[in-house]
């Protein structure tokens, strides 16, 4: 670990800790970490998939009542209650003992599993704490390492520990790879894997059991209380970019080790700060860039599509004002005005949608300042309209809506008939029906 | 000093701060049950910390009103940003509500480590496990006498006050609101078409979490707050059909669990082989537990063991029948050392009854041998089951070797008596299709 620096240089401190320059110690810690963080995305994956996402939040709760057990029951057998497996074994023992909690409590009639999940962890939680208040009167000096298990304490991870994060890591990639077809079968068809024979009760059982290593080993760096967070973030995240499971667990190991790695280096840089936070606000930082930013399901992306689709509608609305105006006087041009006032537009909504029209090539301006459509927007306003009254129609026709009642239907649907709708459409009504636009 | 002053001064603060949080939190949690809202609970708890922590650092130090008004903001900040994620995002609910209030509590307690130096009131402890017992009455009145005047007031803890405002705001709102809020937690979607906004009701639920949560905080700590929101109300819920019982249960256990938790911690050194207090705090959770459990097994009508023991009793109840009609098979056959079915726990109590009953009794040589009364019950369940063997085949039309398992089960449903089903008929039916006799309709049993 380097040694505390001063708060101005804490910038420089956290750089050279993100690049691996801070010393031996703090190199592997970071790795360790950020193997962690890789093994808790691809789980956090599967728990996620399986909406299963907040049952290891009891699970890890329960990892606080776990290490004090195991720290009481080692002082008063006479073994080294520092001795940091044993202290892991009991919060495992713990978290799988929260986890039969949750189940046996959902098998009783009216409880439902989020109200079991809220009164396991804190159930377990409060135990903890009751354990904590008698080991902190117990006066042999190990307080604050077991209150390190709390919110996280990257400088208590020794060597074998971060070893040991690595091996995790390596387990659960392996896991992921060997089992993947049985794994996502489970995640997403549940009943038909059970048809198949694959067994899905299987699957939930490794998962969980892979969330259990994941908790356990993740206690010292993220501390009881957030090491949820580092299973479901990541995993979340992941889920914006892609659409495949593959992928999504590619993405969630890397964004929860990038996530991890960052956080313990912020740790490393201000050693004042519990890590576990700092390692949550670095996830929930990826996250947030995610939830705007992903190409298809982002924020900024879906609200661009929006505002493309709106554009579209906003043109041919346009495009089909100008013919019927044209219909109406065939000898006057419609000027800007005259449009506003025909759609209820604002001036600046108007002039945005005769930009992209022109812009398009569908409509032209006249010397005399007014606006006609050029021979591509007159086929195109031609087309929609044509659209409008076969929608009109059909309605009228077959849904017995009343003829004073279709208009809204049609000012929407229109713009969403394709050419194999409308030939439906055509083949649907009598033959008097308008005829197809040349 | 006397003895009611010790007691107000150290014991009544505590006891009184873990009783009014657990009490405000369990009816709060009643709502948040029945909507399967728990979680939110949890979510909005945690994500307190960092509206509590802002409150302090804004006000300058500990008092209601900041704290009130950090509660409304977290309650509306942590459910508009679980919604927004979970619509916008298309992240599934569970999740997003873990991404939300994972990220507002780590920010909390980095704001508090930051603010640690300049707030003696709040540090990482308190956010954990509460600090009920740092809670005292300074210049408690030392007599009865002494309540009434305003200077024994002066000093009044403020924990204590917040707390017991906060259940004032929750019983005035849960009052002014009820039909409302029962509709909402019952049928959303009635609510809705009558009208009512669910939308609303929600959001109204949800500040009222968060104002309980902020002023249970500081006894509690925020992990423990989830228990008392979520547990009281499952108890209940088991124990009652109706909402207003279902509030007043939910605060009895949890009055209860405040009261039982702060004493267990206070006095384990008398109970307990240990040699000094334990955190109240965790005693009224692990209380909470073990309600819990006691509920799950021995609630009267959806407790495990009570469902066990009432399948029990079933079960018993038709091996005597079974037993008596073995009985009556053996008396047909004159067979001295019948088989009976009194195998197992079932078939030992089985036989208890039928003795208890006197509808059977031991012979000097060993064998049960029917009485006239068990004889006459015997006779009913045999003629059960053969009047069913017939109108099965007859009317039915299954074949003479399929009827038996059927028969065995209609026997002994009080529902189903073949000779009501039949009529008059049922008088003409000597035999049954294995051409045994059908014993004759006793008295009582006639259509």
């Amino acid at each position: 670990m380097s040694p505390a620096p001063a708060i101005p240089h804490w910038t420089h401190q956290f750089l050279k800790a993100l690049t691996l320059q801070a010393g031996l110690n703090t190199t592997t810690v970071l790795l360790g970490v950020a193997a962690l963080g890789l093994a808790a995305g691809v789980v956090g994956t599967f728990t996620l998939l399986r909406r299963r996402a907040l049952l290891s939040d009891a699970l890890s709760h329960a990892g606080l009542p776990g290490v004090c057990a195991a720290f009481l029951i080692a002082t008063a057998l006479g073994y080294n209650a520092r001795s940091l497996p044993l202290l892991l074994l009991g919060a495992a023992v713990f978290g799988a003992l929260a986890v039969l909690a949750v189940h046996a409590l959902t098998r009783v009639p009216r409880w439902k599993e989020d109200a079991a999940i809220g009164a396991a962890l804190s159930v377990f939680f409060a135990f903890g704490v009751v354990l904590l208040s008698r080991i902190q009167t117990l006066d042999t000096g190990n307080v604050a390492g077991i209150q390190a298990f709390i919110f996280g304490q990257a400088a208590a991870i020794s060597r074998a520990d971060a070893l040991a994060m690595a091996a995790l890591a390596v387990a659960v990639v392996a896991l992921a790879a060997l089992a993947f077809k049985e794994l996502r079968l489970a995640c997403f068809d549940a009943p038909f894997a059970a048809v198949l024979g694959l067994r899905p009760a299987v699957a939930d059982a490794l998962i969980l059991a892979a969330a259990l290593l994941v908790t356990v080993l993740g206690l010292q760096a993220v501390g009881v209380v957030l090491i949820v967070a580092l299973l479901i973030i990541p995993a979340a995240a992941a889920r914006f970019w892609t659409e495949r499971l593959p992928a999504m667990l590619a993405i969630a190991g890397l964004g929860g080790a990038v996530s991890a790695y960052t956080g313990a280096a912020l740790s490393a840089a201000a050693p004042g700060l519990p890590t576990g936070p700092l390692i949550v606000c670095a996830c929930g930082v990826w996250f947030a860039a995610s939830l705007a930013f992903a190409p298809s399901r982002g924020l900024v992306a879906r609200l661009r599509r929006r505002a493309a689709v709106a554009r579209v509608i906003q043109r041919q609305n346009l495009l089909r004002t100008l013919l019927e105006l044209a219909a109406e006087r065939p000898d006057h041009a419609a000027r800007h005005a005259d449009l506003a006032r025909a759609r209820g537009w604002s001036d600046a909504a108007t002039q945005r949608a005769l930009a992209h029209a022109r812009r398009a090539g569908e409509i032209r301006r006249t010397p005399d300042d007014a606006w006609t459509l050029t021979d591509l927007g007159a086929a195109r306003a031609a087309r929609i309209a044509h659209a409008r009254n076969l929608w009109t129609l059909y309605l009228i026709t077959h849904a017995d809506v009343a003829p004073s009642h279709v208009d809204t239907s049609a000012e929407e649907v229109e713009h969403l008939l394709g050419p194999d709708l409308v030939a439906q459409l055509e083949s649907a009504l009598p033959p008097n029906a308008p005829a197809r636009p040349a | 000093m006397s003895p009611l002053q010790t007691f107000l001064t150290l014991d009544f603060p505590a006891l009184a701060a873990g009783v009014l949080a657990a009490v405000s939190c369990a009816l709060v949690g009643c709502f948040l049950v029945l909507r399967r809202m728990s979680l939110m609970g949890d979510a909005i708890s945690h994500a307190a910390l960092p509206g509590l922590v802002l409150a302090f650092l804004l006000a300058g130090a500990a008092s209601p009103i900041p704290m009130l008004l950090g509660a409304v903001a977290v309650g509306v900040l942590t459910t508009v940003l679980t919604e927004t994620i979970h619509r916008w995002g298309r992240v599934e609910p569970g999740a997003s509500m873990g991404v939300v209030f994972t990220v507002l509590f780590a920010i909390g307690v980095l704001l508090l480590e930051q603010a640690a130096g300049r707030n003696v009131h709040l540090d990482a402890d308190c956010v954990l496990y509460g600090q009920m017992e740092d809670v005292a009455w300074i210049n408690a009145p030392a007599s009865l006498a002494d309540l009434f005047t305003p200077a024994a007031w002066e000093f009044f803890p403020r924990e204590v006050a917040t707390l017991a405002l906060a259940l004032t705001l929750t019983l005035g709102l849960i009052a002014l609101l009820f039909k409302e809020l029962r509709l909402a937690s019952f049928d959303p979607a009635l609510a809705t078409t009558q009208g009512f906004n669910a939308d609303l009701l929600r959001y109204v639920l949800m500040t009222l979490t968060a104002v309980v949560a902020v002023a249970s905080f500081e006894a509690v700590g925020s992990i423990l707050v989830v228990g008392m929101l979520v547990v009281p109300a499952m108890i209940a819920h088991l124990l009652v059909n109706r909402l207003a019982p279902m509030l007043a249960v939910a605060a009895a256990v949890a009055a209860a669990a405040g009261a039982i938790g702060y004493a267990a911690g206070a006095f384990a050194p008398r109970w307990l082989p240990v040699d000094s207090s334990l955190s109240a705090a965790g005693m009224i959770g692990v209380a909470l537990g073990v309600m819990l459990a006691l509920a799950a097994l021995f609630a009267p009508t959806h407790g495990l063991l009570s469902r066990r023991a009432r399948q029990l009793a079933l079960a018993v109840a038709v091996r005597r029948e079974d037993l008596l009609a073995d009985l009556h098979r053996a008396a047909e056959q004159r067979d001295p050392r019948p088989a009976l079915r009194s195998h197992g726990l079932v078939g030992a109590l089985a036989e208890r009854s039928l003795l208890r009953r006197r509808e059977a009794a031991r012979t000097p040589h060993g064998p049960l041998a029917l009485t006239p009364l068990g004889a006459e019950r015997a006779a009913r369940v045999v003629r059960a089951h053969r009047l069913w063997e017939a109108v099965l085949v007859d009317d039915l039309g299954l074949r003479p070797d399929h009827v038996h398992r059927a028969a065995e089960r209609l026997e002994h449903l009080a529902a189903s008596d073949p000779d009501a089903a039949l009529g008059p008929r049922a008088a003409d039916i000597r035999r049954d299709p294995h051409g045994k006799p059908i014993p004759a309709a006793p008295h009582g049993a006639q259509p």
